[in-house]
Order: C-alpha cells, then structure tokens, then sequence
C-alpha cells in the first residue's frame, strides 16, 4: 500500500475489521486518545472492496494513526462504535445510508444522511451515478420518539427557522418551560458534496470545498489545498503558509465578533450586537482588500494563494487590525458592564466537562467544557508551526474553561478574537518575500492524504485519494459541527425554550457543514 | 446606560450612503467580470478557467456560440486571470426579472486558429428591470427568508442587511419569523431534495400578492452544486421566480438593489 504513505507523520495501518473493536478500546484506554472521525470508501472496481477508515490522534503527538479495514462487497457490514462513542453516531449511519453498509450493533441504526422517505439508493458507491433523478419521495416520514406523560408537551420546530439562519428540525419535549429532550433532524442541506468532489477536476474542487460551509469558506478551503498538497508532494511557499494563516485568523476573528454581538442579542442587548455588527464589518472590508470577497472565497488555490499582496494592502490590514482590537476591546468591555447580560448567560446551556469528553466534543464547545483540543497547536499546518519564533508569541495560548455553559463558550470566542489578532499582527510583521504560489502540474492518481484545519468553530478534517486526470476519487469531509450536534441536546435539557436560541447560537454550528 | 449612549454616540452614523450615493467598495473587490464581446479573440481559456460553467463555448463548423450566465457567475476571477482581455469590475447591481435577462450570448465565426475571425450576432445581458410590484406591496415589505440548501454564505450577507451599515429597515422593510406575515420569500439554494417540500409548503403559506426573489449564483442556476441526486438546481425548478440577485454571495448592496429595485424605489 505504498500509495498510502504521504509522510512520516500519517501512518497507516491494514486490520480485519473484526479486530477494529477491540483495538479501538485498547488505543481509546490510553490517555489523550481521540477518534477523530470514520469514513468509507467504495474500491469495488479496482479491488472488489470497501474500505472503512479510522483515524486517531493522541494529544502531544502531531501524527494520525489511520486504521484501514476491508469489508467485501458480498457481505457490507462493519461493527458499530457508536455503543461506547456517541461521536461516530451519525458518522457511522452516513456510511449506512452513502454506501450500503450496515453498522451493526448501531443504538440507532436508522436514516440519518438520507432522509426516511428517500428510496433504497446508496449514492457514494462508484456505481450510483450523481445526476440520477429520483422520483418524487413516497416513502414514510420520520417517526420522533414519542412524547409521553401527564403534562409533556411535544413543540416541533423547523426545518424552516424564525430567523435567518439554516433549516434544520428541532423536535421538544417540555414540561412547562423546561425542555425534558431535544431530538434533531439534519441533512436537510445534503446536496451530495462528497460525491461532486469526484466529478470535477482538483482546481475546481477548491470552489466546492468554499462551498461546503460558506462561513467557513477559507477554512475548508485550505484544509482541502493542503490535503491535495500532501497527496501530490507540493510544498507551499513560505510566504503563501504566513498569508493562509492570516486569512485564517480573519475568518475566525470576522465569525467569532458575529457570534459574540448574535448571543448578546438573544438576550435582548440590541446595542452591543449593532456594535459587533460593525465591528465585524471592519473585519470584512479588509478581507476584501486583501482577497477580493468579504467572505475570503477565491483566495486559496492548491501551491499557495491565488493573489499576492502590496504594501498599500499590508498598510491596510495593519490600520485594520488596530482598529479592530481597539473597538473589539470596547465591545467586551460593555458587554462585561452589562450584569443582566452575564446573568442570562450564567448557567445557561450547561456541558459538564465529563458529557463533552464522553460526546467527543470539539472546538469552541470542547474549549469551554475543558476539552484541550486546537489544531493549530496539535498539528501545525500553514505558519502556525513559526509562532514561537515570533516575536511577543511563546506559543499559541489555547483559552480553556471548565463551566462550560454559554457565558465560557462567549469566554472563549473573546480569548480567541484576542489571540486571532495578535497572531494576525505577528504574521504579518514576520511575511517573507518570495513566490505567493507555485506552478502544479497533473497530481498523480491513487495518492492519498489527510489534512486537519482548526477552522473557527473548531476541527475540519480532509481525506483525499486522487483518480486519473488530476480529479478527485473519494473525499471526505468532515466539519465539526458533526461532532458537535449531541453537545446541543445535552446543553438544553432543563433550560427553558426561551433559551434555546442563546444556546444553539452559543455552538453555532453548521447545518451545510453537517449536511454536506 | 450613560456608557452605552456615550459608545454609541461615539460610534457615529455608519450606514452606507447606497443606494442614494456610491457604494463602499475595495478597489481589489470582485464584481461581475466585464467581456469585450466585440473584440473577443478567443473565449476557449476563460470558459476553460470557468469553475461554474458561467462561460460556455460551443462550436459547429467555424461558427462559434459563446455564452455567459452571470446567473452561475461566483465571482472567482478565474476566468481574467486566464484571458486578459476580460476584466474583474465592482459592479454589483446585476438583478434581473428574468432569468434571460442575467445571460449575454455572443456569435461568432472562427478562423482557422479556432480563435474568432468575426461577430456575427449579440444579445447583451442585463434588460431593465421593470416590475410594477411596489403598486400592490405599498411602501412597507415583509420578507421571510428561506434558505432551501445553501452554503450559508448568502445568509450571512443577508444577515449583514439588518446591521447599522446596511439597516435595511431604514426603507421600511424587514425580515419576519413567519411567511404568514411576508410579502416576500427571500430564497437561496440550490434547492435540495431534503428541503423540496418545506419549501412549497412556505410558498403556500405566505399571502398573496408575494414576490419570491432568487439569491445567488446556487438559489439562480443550482451553481456548483448544479442538479444533482441531491438537489433540484435553481429555486425556480420548484417555485415562480420574480427577481434574480446573481453573485457568490451577493453583497450586501446588492441585495439591496435586487429587493429595492423589485419594489420600485431605487432612486
């Protein structure tokens, strides 16, 4: 399996996939373990199975363990972790409905990618062609648990929301005001991303992956780049890693400073939220100085950046960081003034630190459930690896808390924003002269390799094996809204539905990203 | 209290002057790209550049159609950094009432080079607008967003039409929890199979008279995300469109203009 082998630091590993439990365990009983995410492949044609990858980390360690287990096309069945780790829940069930194998064992083995009334089709396998035209969906509809008991009250909300913000189906049981359960339905968004990634060339796969979740356009993006980077042995100018990483920081800062003005404003500080709203302006108007697209989109291409910089734009992000720290630091400081504000937030929306590490919590809401996990840190890609060598950073401070509750989850969006601006400031100081991007030619077929990406709300994980005529054969795409979802059931119950929107915006997740 | 008045006294007036003065916009910001369809030489490596199929050639004989949908356009630049002759602008107020309206069709013939020897015919994108909704909707708008499969790119810049820099409220319009209370559904897509029935379901829900307004290059032509097992395409695969706002996403401004300008009351 030489195609395996991009790098020292991504190991490979064949297994049967009877043994994958138990090595599972045994890996997992070790400290600082992870899953970071299982997922398929359809090799019938060339080697008469599928493939189902797991791939772990261990904390302090910068490689990934990637444990390959055949299934034969006779007999697609895998055994199910999702029994002792909710965190390949869904995972595991998207490799049910895409590829038709069963996980067996499975708590809930039921649709999830799919939804209930979709025909019997498995559209990730190699033989389902992408622009099939299903029929209209005459299938039943998805049953929720029942709601039961004197004075339990089912309220159904979605896909459509009241405000603007993406479909997605909440389903309560209340008793009263305070919410018993939460059952979610998502993959109201799938529009078949991972199978398109196999359709186009890799330059154009670059705009797919700015498309899987548009927030975080920049952040799939590069995380996509660097996969195929790996796979095709393409070594990134120093100076495009230093622009990548601002951008990077940018998208956090632009998204962070969103989200901090939206839970403001979902306790009714209207004022701080049109703060943030231009604070986050500031941030967004210097993304286009510097890449053209408010939204950083088609910036990041495979070798580098698609655009260099000059000086008036550097002057510019330099101005523009100023500016933003400076009103940024106004904003917390109101909205630290407000006690009514902290109050709403207090002990709203709780995620014990042992449920998050239990759920295989990520990012923001791991942070603030004291789950010490950023890429950034744990496998420097782009400049990150430079931090210490610049000045004023010893190393890149990981804000965690342990309350986890929305007040931490704003903690850490605050700390981060903090960080962001610093790292932008210190990247830019120390930007290298030299090529912004380097000539790609054709990658060679059946390379394969991972890539990881802090994005802001936390791990994005690409997987790619690259076909014939530099195209895509199979790519996954993990967002870390994924992993995250089972934290927004848990943090409800006992809250009241008139806190709900504070605690979904308090994640902030991506229904796309989760959708695909 | 003082302290919040005081910030906010500080902060000033920050709304755009648009659509009464000129947008904001970075000289390095990338509008629609601009095509000499008169002087074209050669359309190959533009739409060979083109992520989202905005740039299509066919060839029959030595007779050349060349074709641009600004209603797939995402505003890559892709296609002028491959032929110099096209050129990224900022330009940004490209809704059409048609979906023809957004499309520009050049012919040509070729040379023996297959580069063009000469134009045969145009249609130019870009029609005028001409609604007459603002006669039944009055000076007040009621909008419902609905986001029927996007990227969540074009929510986050119709989120930005409610902060102070945009305040769309200013025109009196502004978004509601419930299509029961909308005069218009504000959609993006690409519509996908998931959310097909929500979607008409919303439709049926909203009053008449209602204005359903495409945003996007996915919400206008599916993008490229296209038609797939997974999706419809563009949101009039499955309702009657009014307006199409193209762009990947659209900026502010322009949704501005899209929505304004289906009301009439652009100055």
């Amino acid at each position: 399996m030489h195609e395996l082998l991009p790098g020292p630091d991504q190991i490979y590993a064949d297994v049967a996939i009877a043994e994958i439990p138990a090595i599972a365990a045994s890996l997992l009983a070790q400290s600082g373990v992870r899953l970071v995410t299982v997922f398929a492949e359809d090799r019938i044609a060339p080697e008469g199975v599928f493939y189902i990858y797991y791939v772990f980390e261990r904390r302090g360690d910068a490689g990934y363990l990637i444990l390959r287990a055949p299934i034969p096309a006779s007999d697609p069945r895998f055994p199910s972790l999702a029994p002792t780790l909710p965190s390949v829940n869904w995972q595991e069930r998207e490799i049910q409905d895409w590829f038709g194998i069963e996980a067996e064992g499975h708590p809930n083995p039921r649709r999830v990618a799919l939804h209930d009334h979709w025909p019997d089709v498995h559209p990730l396998r190699k033989d389902f062609p992408i622009d099939t035209v299903l029929p209209p969906f005459t299938g039943e509809q998805h049953v929720y648990r029942p709601t039961l008991g004197e004075g339990v009250f089912q309220v159904p909300v979605g896909p459509v929301h009241a405000g603007i913000i993406e479909p997605g189906h909440f389903n309560f049981a209340v008793a009263g005001e305070p919410i018993l359960y939460l059952q979610l339905r998502m993959f109201y968004k799938h529009k078949g991303a991972e199978k398109l990634f196999e359709q186009f060339p890799i330059p154009k796969c670059v705009f797919l992956a700015e498309s899987v979740s548009g927030d975080s356009a920049f952040s799939h993006g590069t995380a996509f780049c660097q996969a195929v980077e790996r796979a095709g042995g393409v070594e990134v100018p120093e100076r495009a890693e230093v622009m990548r990483t601002i951008l990077l920081e940018l998208e956090r800062i632009y998204n962070h400073v969103a989200d901090i003005g939206a839970i403001a404003m979902d306790v009714g500080f209207v004022i701080a939220n049109a703060h943030a709203g231009r604070v986050r302006e500031m941030v967004l108007g210097i993304n286009e100085e510097l890449t053209g697209n408010r939204l950083l989109r088609g910036m990041i291409c495979v070798g580098g950046v698609r655009r260099d910089w000059s000086a008036p734009q550097l002057d510019a992000l330099s101005n523009a960081i100023d500016n933003v720290e400076r009103e940024f630091r106004s904003l917390v400081a109101l909205l630290q003034s407000s006690d009514s504000t902290r109050d709403r937030l207090e002990r709203t929306g709780f995620l014990l630190p042992e449920k998050a590490r239990a759920l295989g919590i990520v990012g923001v809401g791991g942070r603030a459930s004291g789950i010490d996990l950023d890429v950034r840190r744990d496998h420097p890609y782009a400049a990150y690896r430079h931090l210490s060598s610049w000045h004023r950073h010893s190393c890149l401070c990981v804000p965690v808390y342990q309350d986890g509750d929305v007040l931490s989850r704003m903690q850490v969006r605050m700390d981060e924003v903090l960080e962001s601006v610093a790292i932008v400031r210190a990247a830019a100081d120390n930007l290298p002269g030299g090529p912004y991007r380097v000539p790609v030619t054709a990658i060679e077929p059946d390379r394969c390799a991972l890539s990881a990406v802090e994005g802001w709300r936390g791990e994005i994980v690409y997987w790619v094996r690259t076909g014939p005529a530099n195209r895509i054969e199979r790519c996954k795409v993990k967002d870390p809204s994924i992993n995250n979802w089972p934290a927004l059931v848990e943090a409800v119950q006992g809250n009241i539905i008139a806190d709900f929107p504070v605690i979904n915006k308090s994640f902030n997740l991506s229904y796309s990203g989760t959708d695909r | 209290m003082f302290k919040i008045l005081e910030k906010t006294l500080k902060a000033g007036i920050v709304t755009t002057p648009y659509p009464n003065g000129e947008a904001k916009i970075s000289a390095h910001g990338r509008g629609m790209p601009e095509f000499d369809l008169r002087n074209w030489a050669d359309a190959r490596p533009a739409a060979d550049a083109c992520p989202s199929g905005a740039i299509a050639v066919s060839d029959s004989g030595n007779s050349r159609r060349v074709t641009i949908d600004y209603g797939r356009c995402i505003l890559c630049g892709e296609c002028a950094a491959a032929d110099p002759t096209v050129r990224m602008t900022q330009k940004f107020d490209s809704a059409a009432a048609h979906r023809e309206d957004l499309v520009s069709i050049a012919e040509y013939t070729l040379n023996s080079r297959g580069t063009h020897e000469r134009l045969d015919a145009i249609q130019q994108a870009g029609r005028k607008l001409h609604l007459e909704i603002h006669r039944v909707l009055g000076r007040s708008l009621a909008i419902r967003e609905v986001d029927a499969g996007s990227c969540n790119g074009c929510e986050l810049e119709i989120i930005a039409l409610n902060n102070p820099l945009y305040d769309i409220e200013r025109f009196g319009i502004h978004f509601v929890a419930s299509p029961r209370h909308a005069d218009m559904l504000l959609v993006t897509g690409p519509v996908t199979r998931n959310m097909e029935m929500a979607l008409r379901k919303t439709y049926d829900a909203t009053p008449d008279p209602k204005v359903v307004v495409a945003v996007g290059a996915c919400g206008i032509s599916g993008g490229l995300f296209g038609t797939n097992y997974a999706t419809c395409g563009g949101v009039d695969r499955v309702l009657p469109v009014d307006v199409y706002i193209p762009g990947c996403p659209p900026r502010p401004e322009a949704l501005l203009h899209g929505i304004l300008m289906a009301l009439g009351r652009l100055p």
